[in-house]
């Protein structure tokens, strides 16, 4: 293994422990909004990590460009619907969680 | 390699025991917006089981057709369904055993249908691939489905239409007028729909060649649709009445068209070799957009009239 393979074995691992603490978030928080805030955590940086250890194998810049595509399309659409999700639920008078 | 080989195995093994554990969820749940969402899990999770099985273009359609926007779909129906008392469920109704019965003797006569299939069938891979020079594409799914098998294509598209004349005549009436989208669904939907128009244009282009064409391409249209419906758009007022009509049934009419005028030359929806590229292409594009409208038709769930010129 190269030191490219390394660097992106690393990067690979460190976006799925994000996915991992996501889900472990999303099952263990007491609450919507905080369920909401595990997920795009993961959504955001893990895939973003996932995306910049692919990037590193990729065989040309055109596959960079896509898999930065693919990340920007779930960064877009991850935080609007978060957004979304969490005021409708206000809207509809669901508390946050307090303490 | 050995290590490679058995990591493929067990996440093949994982996604078919989650696609059952999915299925099994998603029929037992009371609660209908569950059943919805796992249903759409569910297909994502299928699409992914037709790419780990080679078939990119019926995973293409899975994502798009089975898990999007039949998603859409029963979320329009949900929000239409009077809301009921979900404590009460199917289980409990009479004559339920016999739903059961029948199921389960459905599953047992499709489990011993498959275990009887012939151990390795040679299909027709290869005669399509012989005869693929001849039928104006280069993609084997799309030669399939629009040159050798078009028929099967054509009746398709009239059970979309029929589909939808079926929610016509249901005779709803509009909605009463909803409040605008919010700055960010606003906002979100400008930035997409440009790139699933692209998206679409795309998938149309290439269907020729790779995996793609005209369902594929017509339901990412379909939901660039939605996504502009939900947002508020007044696109029931912008395509109605005659125009709406004639979108319906340019794919299926086309289709028509087509084979009458190739079935005194060449037979019955068949394409002389020469002419074949560029007739299949008009008939992509044509059963595009007609899918793309039916199916955002179907999300709207009423038969928009043309408007008035009303104050707004």
């Amino acid at each position: 293994m190269s030191a490219s393979d390394y660097l992106s074995a690393t990067l690979l691992i460190a976006g799925g422990f994000f996915f991992l603490a996501g889900t472990v978030g999303l099952l263990r928080f007491p609450d919507l909004y905080t369920r909401l805030h595990a997920l795009t955590k993961a959504d955001n940086v893990g895939l973003g990590l996932m995306i910049a250890g692919l990037a590193i194998q990729a065989e040309s810049w055109a596959v960079v460009g896509k898999l930065l595509l693919i990340w920007g399309l779930v960064l877009l659409a991850g935080a609007s619907v978060a957004h979304l999700i969490a005021s409708s639920a206000l809207k509809q008078g669901v508390r946050p969680w307090k303490k | 390699m050995e290590k490679v080989t058995l990591l493929v195995m067990l996440f093949d093994v994982l996604l078919g025991l989650g696609l059952l554990w999915l299925a099994w969820q998603l029929l037992e749940s009371r609660d209908l917006f569950k059943a919805i969402v796992l249903f759409v899990a569910f297909g994502l999770l299928m699409a992914l089981a037709w790419v780990r099985l080679d078939a990119p273009d019926v995973a293409l359609a899975e994502a798009a057709i089975g898990a999007g926007l039949t998603g859409a779909l029963l979320m329009a129906a949900l929000a239409k369904l009077p809301s009921r008392d979900t404590s009460e469920s199917l289980a409990d109704e009479k004559g339920y055993w016999l739903l059961r019965l029948t199921l389960l003797l459905v599953a047992v006569g499709l489990g011993s249908v498959v275990l009887s299939l012939p151990e390795s069938a040679p299909g027709l891979g290869a005669e399509i691939a012989s005869n693929l020079a001849s039928s104006g594409v280069n993609n084997p799914v799309t030669a399939v489905l629009l040159n050798f098998r078009g028929y099967d294509t054509l009746l398709e598209l009239m059970v979309l239409l029929l589909a939808l004349l079926g929610v016509w005549s249901l005779g709803r009436s509009a909605p009463t007028r909803e409040k605008p989208a919010g700055q960010v669904l606003t906002t979100l939907v400008q930035f997409l729909t440009p790139l699933l128009i692209l998206v679409a244009a795309y998938l149309l282009w290439a269907g020729a060649d790779a995996p793609g064409g005209a369902f594929q391409a017509g339901a990412v249209l379909a939901a660039a649709m939605v996504l502009l419906l939900l947002a508020g758009w007044p696109l029931q007022h912008l395509l109605s009445g005659w125009a709406l009509r004639l979108v319906l049934v340019a794919g299926p009419a086309t289709f028509v068209a087509l084979a009458g005028l190739t079935l005194l030359d060449v037979g019955l929806l068949a394409y002389p070799p020469q002419h074949a590229g560029k007739l299949i292409f008009i008939l992509e594009v044509a059963a595009t957009f007609s899918i793309a409208v039916t199916l955002a038709a179907l999300f709207l769930g009423y038969r928009p009239r043309a408007s008035n010129k009303e104050s707004g």
